[in-house]
């Protein structure tokens, strides 16, 4: 009996310590952000999926169509083709595709890179109806950055 | 356990899962039942086999990484650390010290996180819904820390052969000090608000006895297998890396129940912020990769590593035959062997402590099916 009175206090007690936790969070700093309404800065480091380097000096890619990072790639997301145009010595890049629905964030791609031409975008906001809407077409963004 | 004869002709099946909430992802249990009693819980698996050891074996090895965070998404790092030691060992590749030391810490970390989240949907599985807010907003901490340097929150990629992908600076340092200091606070919070609990207590203590024979039997390790008293941790035991000049201790339990693998998981915790606090007064200057040869290759022959990953001993076998590609690579994961008790576990127990069982075990689906 004396027992059963007993654990009924020390139940009741560590109920009301517990509740006491709860109370005081209650004057406590809001922690949750308000998404989407509200953000939070992400780190400069945080990867995205890639993207080109735009050169601000030749206002152009830093990218020689190599190949390297096609290669590198674990899931095949990356499609580059370089041409040969009418009085260039070397290959100008005329494609660069990337199929971010298999693309895992590695980072492979941006380290193979011997022109240190490629790099993470900060964009994490993607959410789309289809599937073609993740085949990013990566010439063709660096295009509108270019001023 | 009382059968009337009623619930005798009336056994019946239920399927627990795949889709719910306290399987923690896709796992089915067939439970045949007697009014509330489990005779026979049975766990099949295979829902997400995605196929990863294959896949390790169609590609160089440097391919793979990306692959290892994705087996257990909730504690990555320590993944990532087996298989780059793998290749290290295998290729004879010397890692430079402060790289051994930032993954140490950056794993240690994630350990924590791994076990906030779990002590969170743990309490869930019981019925409590607060402890969990509690948990992430600590466990947001971690990852906005790992996020700073690895650019990833969960499926990390973070380590690389020799080394690691980039160095940690000073904000790094300091946020974790920060951490280390708030989650010892922290502490005290949880200990009112779950592990004193008198509804807690009820659900966890004497339910799911794991004697120290039968977790040896399933190959248990981890946390469920220091809740049945045996002090085996890899880190311990079979040291890698670094772990021998740090000064920690095993946490274990006495007689192998939920509350004692509840109990092991908080204090290992407090543990793994001790090897971090250390790591973070000894670490060492200097580069944090080696030079390692573009194309790894892996000579013919066998090799084995063993890392203690948040929920048990993960090791990886690696067979090369002198390509790049790896012959054979197995994974052997810690929740499979871990889950492998229940249908001795579960037979003539209630179904809410089943829940009960299953959430202290810790299991990770994705882990279990690769
Ligand atoms: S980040 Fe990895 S998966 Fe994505 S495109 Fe680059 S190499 Fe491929
Ligand atoms: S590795 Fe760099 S330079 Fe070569 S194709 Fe890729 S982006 Fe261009």
């Amino acid at each position: 009996m004396k027992q059963y009175f007993s654990e009924i206090y020390t139940g009741g007690k560590s109920l009301v310590e517990g509740l006491g936790v709860t109370f005081k969070a209650l004057f406590q700093p809001i922690v949750t952000v308000q998404y989407p309404r509200e953000e939070i800065d992400i780190t400069p480091n945080y990867r995205g999926h890639i993207d080109l380097v735009l050169d601000p000096e030749k206002n152009t890619f830093l990218c020689i169509s190599c190949g390297m990072c096609e290669k590198a790639c674990p899931s095949d997301c990356i499609k580059i083709k370089g041409e040969k145009l009418e009085g260039e010595k070397k290959k100008t890049l005329v494609l660069f595709e990337l199929d971010f629905t298999k693309c895992s964030l590695c980072g492979a791609c941006v380290e193979s890179c011997p022109k240190d031409a490629l790099e993470f975008s900060q964009e994490y906001n993607l959410a789309a109806f289809s599937r073609e809407a993740f085949h990013f077409d990566i010439l063709k963004r660096l295009e509108e950055r270019r001023t | 356990m009382l059968e009337s004869d009623f619930q005798k002709k009336n056994r019946f099946f239920l399927n627990m899962g795949p889709q719910h909430p306290s399987t923690h992802g896709v796992l089915l249990i067939v439970l045949e039942m007697s009014g509330e009693y489990v005779l026979d819980p049975q766990p099949v698996l295979g829902f997400i086999h995605r196929m990863h050891e294959k896949m390790a074996e169609s590609r160089p090895c440097q391919s793979f990484m990306p692959n290892t965070a994705r087996m257990d998404y909730v504690c990555a790092l320590p993944y990532n650390h087996g298989y780059v030691s793998l290749v290290e060992r295998k290729a004879g590749i010397e890692v430079p010290r402060r790289a051994e030391y930032i993954r140490v810490i950056t794993s240690e970390l994630n350990r924590v996180a791994s076990h906030l989240l779990w002590l969170g949907a743990y309490l869930l599985d019981l019925g409590a819904f607060t402890p969990i807010l509690y948990g992430f907003d600590d466990r947001e901490h971690i990852l906005d820390i790992l996020e700073d340097i690895t650019g990833s929150r969960l499926t990390y990629c973070y380590y690389r052969f020799g080394g690691v992908n980039q160095d940690i600076d000073d904000k790094f340092v300091d946020s974790t000090r920060a951490f280390i200091k708030r989650l010892r606070k922290r502490f005290v919070i949880y200990e009112k608000l779950v592990t004193k609990n008198i509804i807690f207590i009820k659900r966890t203590e004497n339910i799911g006895i794991v004697s120290p024979d039968m977790a040896l039997r399933y190959g248990m390790t981890g946390p469920n297998l220091r809740g049945s008293g045996i002090a085996y941790d890899v880190r311990k035991n079979e040291p890698y890396s670094i772990y021998p000049e740090f000064d920690f201790e095993v946490p274990v339990g006495e007689q192998g129940d939920c509350l004692d693998r509840y109990m092991v998981r908080v204090r290992e915790m407090e543990q793994s912020l001790r090897i971090i606090e250390q790591a973070l007064d000894r670490l060492p200057e200097g580069p944090v990769r080696a030079k390692v040869p573009k194309n790894i290759k892996l000579s013919p022959g066998d090799c084995n590593f063993a890392v203690e990953a948040a929920r048990g001993e993960l090791s990886y076998y690696l067979v090369g035959d002198g390509t790049g590609v790896p012959y054979r690579l197995k994974v052997r994961v810690p929740s499979y062997s871990n889950l492998s008790c229940l249908p001795e576990l579960g037979r003539g127990i209630l179904l809410p402590d089943l829940v009960s069982i299953l959430g202290s075990f810790d299991l990770v689906i994705p882990e279990m099916d690769r």
